[in-house]
């Protein structure tokens, strides 16, 4: 989101004193410009085209699309407004994630609990593994030098492999 | 004629391999190596009665006979002669048959290569690769039939069949509608084989550690014999899945090179398991720990890379209603779950006898870090296949589809891919059994430091994208603890040798390829890791129409848009190409030529980006749109790709490294033979 935002402000800059400023302050206004449609495009997907974001889907129902947007901010329409409108019109679908909502939640959840579930059966093989201490195993090694030390391990490490 | 060989080659096959999976089965029960012997027979003719398949497919491909459904939907008069050959992948039929075809080359190679070694391993090596191979065939003879031939009956609509319905005549059609234009790139002609030969060769490791388990020897000797072969399958995959992103990059048109899309995902989803795999195998070597897990993760990676290969050509999972439809998508999933279940099964029946020989003993062990590693790797597989699973699920429950896509997979794996960078900057540095927090510490400190450096000129020089600074902070950690252990070992050896340490360091790494081609890797993909990074959080794009000579800027760049020509061309295309000059800084540095190739066959338009490319950054141009009057105005879409060549870079360093760790050794077993060999020749 952001990074759209971002994108949407930058070009907005570069574009100067065009189209972008003049929407906000002409009371005539000019087409939105095509980083505008596109900032809204991207994060749209059309039912047929499957997983094409609609800013770079090259089929005449996408560009449609597209023209639909501009139309719709130059109507004076919010990004929020606009993607609501495709929402309304084609459902859950046209949008990049599914909301947050119902049997969608699942989609948010499952993984992080996966994961976590995964995290606890380690740490819970961990502590069943982890013995006490070797105490012997640290002293001794501990009175080599780290650089002995280091080859005596870079040794036992190449010859078993 | 020729279609009516391949068919039957294809269907005595199928009944050969049936028969060799009834003869490995009852020869290793009944310790009859007559049986086994027919069994191994009937594997080794599988591959010529293929190869007989493929060409006839060939064949009817080169030969423009589009009666045959699949030489028509694939091929047309117009394209090239590598087009039409490589058409045998073109489409789902013919790819099949390109599977099946791979499968039993590698099958039979195995059986040839291991057969006097490992006598009570092969014959349930090959029933495992038999039955892959029968249900292929299985898919292909009912269903995915290459050999379908359309046919015109005296009344009605014109039907496909093989055999020839009563009274119906060949239909023979003057031209085929062609490949998919998308195909016809040089990238998408190698990539589908390097994936399958990747899928494919990921059969052989599942089916030793099946072996295994049948045979009760569960010490880790299917995992040494199989060392190489997934080595093998995982360089296969890893090339396959990288040139399918140069392919996206350079053909799809949309600047980028990954898209989170189910196809995509569905080779990406062996290539986690196989890779954490990769790492905890040798916890099994070095300490005869996790024998179960290695189990599970080989399963897994071959029930997904069968997920995968049905994923990427039949498209049936993009909805329900195509899922039900198409009759390969049912069986699929019933196969997929079979083979589940009955490997779960003999992994449960073999359960105690594959007892870890010791135990963990340090959080800060080498072993301990490989289970983190694995627990990320399984974490970001949870992630893609719910992903691609998702939208089903919502279909089938509340009727209504929703997409599930990049901003999904990026928020949920990114956190996970950075983990991963952090942990394959400390494992190398831990040692075996026991590491502490200080022994650790004191292995450290040198390349942390030195990483800190780096993120101080990163920030220095104007970065302030926290995500960012964190990326570009543990790649420095991770090049510099990688470069520190060649560095280390090489001074060691030189020490310790004498030798100097250029040297030192060839045969330091010739001791160990598999340790230091790992170490490559882990380079490689510490660039690549900088691309992405370069790309996802500083790719900046502008479009916007501009008359001739009229200009379109993106912050230091600029095009100039100076002529248009749309022209035909002989092989079948509508080409409009533009000229642009690309300015940097008010300098004109490249001409660029965008353009617009329609494919008039198959009524479909290609982009093909003009890029510049530099090491610092990619300026990618599109045409995206011209007015009639070309001199009037083009539409134009540019992206300005920051570091994304470091991407390709780490890429091939890192097939590099593969290479070099799948290096055969000297075997010692083939040189003890040879010893013995030489001295009974001696007292002869």
């Amino acid at each position: 989101m952001k990074k759209f935002l971002l994108i949407g402000l930058l070009t907005c800059l570069l574009a100067g004193l065009s189209t972008g400023l003049a929407l906000a302050q002409d009371p005539q206004p000019g087409l939105p410009s095509d980083d505008q449609v596109n900032a809204i495009a991207k994060q749209l997907y059309c039912p047929v085209c499957e997983n094409i974001p609609l800013d770079v889907c090259g089929t005449q129902a996408c560009a449609q699309w597209r023209e639909l947007i501009r139309e719709k901010l130059s109507q004076g329409w919010s990004e929020a407004q606009i993607k609501q409108y495709f929402v309304d019109q084609y459902g859950d679908r046209v949008l990049a994630t599914p909301p947050a909502r119902g049997l969608n939640w699942l989609v948010y959840v499952v993984p992080p609990l996966a994961i976590l579930l995964g995290a606890f059966m380690l740490y819970r093989a961990f502590r069943a593994w982890k013995q006490p201490a070797l105490p012997l195993a640290e002293s001794n090694s501990s009175l080599q030098s780290p650089a002995d030390e280091y080859v005596r391990r870079l040794e036992e490490e190449l010859r078993n492999r | 004629m020729i279609a009516n060989l391949g068919y039957g080659s294809l269907v005595i096959t199928f009944l050969l391999s049936l028969y060799g999976v009834f003869a490995a089965v009852y020869g290793a029960r009944r310790n009859a190596p007559a049986w086994v012997d027919s069994a191994r027979n009937a594997m080794l003719l599988t591959f010529p009665l293929l190869t007989l398949s493929a060409l006839s497919i060939i064949y009817l491909l080169v030969n423009g006979n589009y009666e045959v459904e699949y030489v028509a939907s694939v091929t047309s008069n117009s394209m090239p002669m590598y087009l039409k050959v490589t058409a045998l992948w073109g489409g789902q039929a013919g790819s099949l048959v390109f599977w099946t075809w791979l499968m039993a080359a590698f099958a039979s190679a195995v059986t040839l290569r291991k057969w006097d070694r490992d006598r009570e391993f092969l014959p349930w090596v090959i029933v495992v690769a038999l039955i892959t191979l029968a249900f292929f065939l299985l898919m292909i003879i009912f269903f995915e039939n290459p050999f379908e031939r359309i046919w015109r009956l005296p009344f009605g609509q014109p039907v496909k069949a093989m055999f020839p319905p009563a009274g119906a005549e060949l239909l023979i059609q003057p031209d085929g509608r062609g490949l998919n234009p998308l195909l016809r790139h040089p990238g998408m002609i190698i990539h589908p084989p390097m994936l399958y030969l990747g899928f494919v060769s990921f059969v052989i490791p599942y089916a030793f550690a099946i072996a295994a388990l049948v045979t009760g020897r569960t010490d880790d000797r299917w995992i040494r014999l199989t060392r190489r072969w997934t080595l093998v399958a995982w360089l296969f995959l890893s090339l396959g899945l990288v040139l399918g992103g140069r392919w996206a990059y350079d053909v799809l048109g949309w600047g980028g090179y990954w898209g989170w899309d189910p196809v995509e995902i569905a080779a990406f989803m062996p290539w986690l398991t196989g890779t954490a795999f990769l790492h905890s195998v040798m916890i099994q070597e070095k300490r005869g720990m996790l024998k179960h897990w290695n189990m599970v993760l080989v399963i897994l990676t071959y029930d997904l890379v069968i997920f995968g290969t049905f994923l990427t050509r039949s498209g049936v999972l993009s909805s329900v209603h195509a899922f039900a439809q198409s009759a390969i998508g049912p069986l699929f999933f019933v196969f997929i779950g079979l083979t589940l279940i009955a490997s779960v099964a003999l992994l449960l029946y073999r359960w105690s006898e594959l007892k870890a020989e010791a135990e963990m003993t340090s959080l800060f062990s080498r072993e301990a870090l490989f289970l983190l590693n694995n627990l990320l790797f399984l974490g970001i597989l949870v992630v893609c296949f719910w992903g691609v699973i998702f939208p089903l699920i919502s279909e089938l429950v509340t009727g209504q589809k929703v997409t599930v896509g990049p901003p999904f997979y990026e928020r949920a794996t990114g956190p996970q891919f950075a983990a991963l960078l952090l942990l394959m900057g400390v494992a190398p540095l831990a040692a075996w059994r026991h590491s502490t927090a200080k022994t650790l510490g004191r292995a450290i400190w040198r390349p942390a430091l030195f990483s800190l450096l780096v993120l101080a000129a990163v920030i220095v020089s104007g970065v302030t994208n926290w995500a960012a600074l964190l990326g570009f902070w543990l790649s420095a950690f991770v090049a510099s603890v990688t470069l520190y252990e060649f560095w280390r070992g090489a001074l060691a050896r030189h020490r310790t040798s004498g030798e100097s340490l250029p040297l030192a360091l060839w045969r330091l790494m010739g001791r160990n390829r598999r340790r230091y081609g790992g170490y490559i890797i882990h380079l490689g993909v510490v660039l690549m890791a900088i691309g992405v990074i370069g790309i996802e959080l500083f790719q900046t794009e502008t479009q916007g129409t501009i008359a001739q000579g009229e200009r379109l800027t993106l912050g230091r760049f600029a095009i100039q848009f100076d002529e248009l020509a749309n022209f035909d061309t002989p092989d079948g295309r509508n080409v409009a190409r533009a000229v642009v000059s690309v300015y940097k800084d008010g300098e004109k540095v490249r001409e660029l030529y965008p353009r617009r190739d329609y494919y008039y066959e198959s009524q479909q338009p290609m982009t093909i980006p003009g890029v510049r490319s530099t090491w610092e950054d990619d300026f990618y141009v599109l045409l995206v749109d011209w007015q009639p009057v070309s001199a009037s105005g083009a539409t134009f879409k540019v992206y300005h790709n920051p570091l994304v060549n470091w991407l390709w870079l780490g890429s091939i360093i890192f097939i590099l490294g593969t290479m070099v760790a799948a290096w055969p050794d000297k075997d010692p077993e083939t040189e003890a033979r040879m010893v013995r060999r030489t001295l009974v020749a001696a007292r002869a």
